[in-house]
């Protein structure tokens, strides 16, 4: 899929074309009848079907979260409910509020750092044809691909070795390694779109690979930087299983602090609906806002080329 | 020789601190894990190697294998599921319609929330109390009069590992949605135009010249999918917790194994399950691999 990344992040005068392409073709005679008219409703039935299957789940959370205990019996859970009560979210957010700052201060860095490591192999890897390049780039992302269940034992006792502190410290540095390989290949496929011609004027003024770099490369890097940080963010935001190995609920994310709010040994139901809500709102407002690269960072992750 | 440095150093400049970081981290914790998986590791202190006893013990318990069956039934209903409503949803998206931009945005909003937070809600859905105290899908499958579909959900010893597919579903679908739509949007008009010229029905464009085309965005779908699933932890330890026997995976067994200490079966647990991605993504790399050398 190299090409769909590129898509996604490619400037607006490409965009409107494919719009225009977009627009329905001209039907050829005998297309449109009642036949199709009956395709066509079918289709919107099906689709506003799954619409609201889709929405379920936030529906409940929704309303979940505003219900008072005794509003929670199984007779009244799928209604509205009887008076809008803030309580569970209270209850969330003093649970809540220390692990979902702390993961501001984990996803924040770690995206960061990986983007611009990224940012430097996808050029090398895009710009510089060495022997063993392509197995090079095949190696980093099988990378991508592991289960990391199969390194995580020998990574606990290295952390525990070197004394790596627990909780956000360790998760940072973490996340940035074994992120390293989507962001070399986000950025290996945009820098492949950017024209050889620019590149190579740098090249004839005498300039060498880290100068091009610097200078040439990263500025026009910003859409590459864009969709791999919201890629990175949304998934050390949602990471649970390296913050279950290296953190607790009291220094680790809020992933760890929302399960333990909602596995706990009485089920307050209100208080869990609005934890999740919270947990989710940063991703949900990323994609949300940026939604157009937040899929630019998807498409990424299929690598076919 | 001079000018050798100058052109190698650079670029190796940039990438190495990627390749030492990969190499230790990867492929050195890697080969690690699976010379830790040969010896007695309890909470890392080790005395010697015991050959293949950690696997011999592992595949001797009943509950890893149990373990293993579900996950092969999780994989199935997963990457089917969400093939199914990616492709179905794409292909009813894909011509443009009314109100599109809403239809896209809501079917992959669940991709946006970690399965921590959808396990909360899931957790409540597959509620498995019937009649009176029925709550979640129970509830809502009574009161639209399909009562007889309730069911036990994932406390079911036989197919309980199904229903947490279901939440996995819910929430991977619209990402292969996207795939499929960047796949029908990639093929060129000329070739709808060409069937059309031929005398093709809108039925018979699809089925011989679109569908096919569609191959290799279904065989990465299926790769993606596929690969995540056979590392499920998340989703169980939010809808089930990690004692619940009838959910057990590979995943939760090796998070048991590791608090209880028995370091090394764990460690024997993570190489079993990237021995079984890696017969699934080995020949995907390495035919990327070969594109990759044509270019």
């Amino acid at each position: 899929m190299t090409t769909t990344v590129l898509d996604e992040v490619k400037p607006t005068a490409d965009r409107k074309a494919r719009k225009a392409k977009k627009a329905r073709p001209p039907q050829l005679p005998g297309t449109r009848g009642p036949r199709s008219t009956a395709v066509r409703t079918v289709k919107y039935v099906l689709l506003l079907f799954f619409l609201i299957i889709v929405l379920i789940p936030a529906y409940v959370l929704f309303v979940t979260s505003f219900k008072t205990g005794a509003d929670i019996s199984p007779d009244t859970a799928w209604s509205l409910p009887e008076n809008w009560d803030t309580a569970g979210w209270e209850r969330a957010w003093s649970t809540l509020s220390d692990s979902f700052w702390r993961t501001f201060g984990l996803v924040i860095p770690a995206s960061l750092i990986s983007a611009f490591l990224g940012s430097m192999n996808g050029f090398v890897l895009s710009r510089w044809r060495f022997r063993g390049a392509d197995l090079v780039f095949t190696l980093i992302l099988f990378g991508m691909f592991i289960p990391y269940q199969a390194v995580m034992i020998p990574l606990v006792e290295i952390m525990n070795t070197v004394g790596a502190e627990r909780g956000i410290p360790s998760l940072i540095f973490i996340h940035v390694v074994y992120g390293l390989p989507i962001c070399t290949l986000i950025f290996r496929n945009y820098y492949a779109s950017v024209p050889t011609e620019v590149i190579e004027s740098a090249k004839v003024d005498g300039a060498g690979m880290i100068r091009t770099y610097t200078s040439i490369v990263l500025p026009v890097s910003i859409p590459g930087f864009v969709v791999t940080i919201i890629w990175q963010f949304t998934s050390v935001w949602n990471d649970y299983l390296f913050a279950m190995f290296f953190s607790s609920a009291q220094n680790g994310p809020v992933t760890i602090g929302l399960n333990f709010l909602a596995a706990g040994q009485l089920q307050d139901y209100a208080a869990s609906m609005a934890g999740a809500l919270i947990a989710s709102l940063p991703t949900l407002l990323v994609y949300i806002v940026l939604g157009r690269w937040f899929v630019g960072g998807l498409m990424a992750g299929s690598v076919k080329g | 020789m001079f000018t050798r440095i100058r052109s190698w150093g650079p670029p190796v400049l940039l990438i190495a601190p990627t390749l030492i970081l990969l190499g230790i981290f990867v492929y050195g914790l890697i080969g690690a894990g699976v010379w830790t998986s040969l010896t007695d590791n309890v909470r890392g202190q080790t005395t010697g190697t015991v050959g293949l006893q950690n696997y011999e013990n592992l595949f001797n318990d009943d509950t890893f294998v149990y373990s293993l069956r579900n996950v092969g039934m999780y994989t199935l209903a997963f990457v089917a599921g969400t093939l199914f409503f990616g492709f179905l949803w794409a292909w009813m998206l894909e011509r443009g319609a009314r109100g599109e931009g809403i239809f896209r945005t809501v079917y992959l909003f669940p991709m946006a929330v970690s399965f921590v937070a959808s396990g909360v809600v899931w957790r409540w859905l597959l509620n498995s109390n019937t009649g009176e105290s029925a709550s979640g899908l129970n509830r809502l499958l009574d009161m639209v009069g399909l009562g007889f579909l309730q069911g036990q959900w994932w406390t079911h010893e036989g197919w309980g590992i199904l229903a947490i597919a279901m939440p996995a579903i819910w929430q991977l679908s619209g990402y292969v949605m996207a795939l499929f739509l960047a796949g029908f949007r990639g093929i060129p008009e000329e070739l709808r135009e060409a069937a059309r010229v031929d005398g093709a029905t809108e039925w018979q464009m699809y089925r011989h010249v679109i569908f096919p085309q569609l191959s290799p965005v279904a065989l990465s779908a299926v790769i993606i999918i596929g690969h995540m699933s056979l590392k499920v932890f998340d989703l169980i330890m939010a809808v089930a917790g990690q004692t619940n026997h009838t959910t057990q995976v590979p995943g939760t067994q090796m998070w048991l194994k590791y608090t209880s200490g028995e370091w090394a079966e764990a460690a024997a647990i993570g190489t079993v399950l990237l021995l079984v991605v890696a017969v699934l993504i080995v020949p995907y790399l390495i035919s990327t691999y070969r594109a990759e050398r044509r270019r």
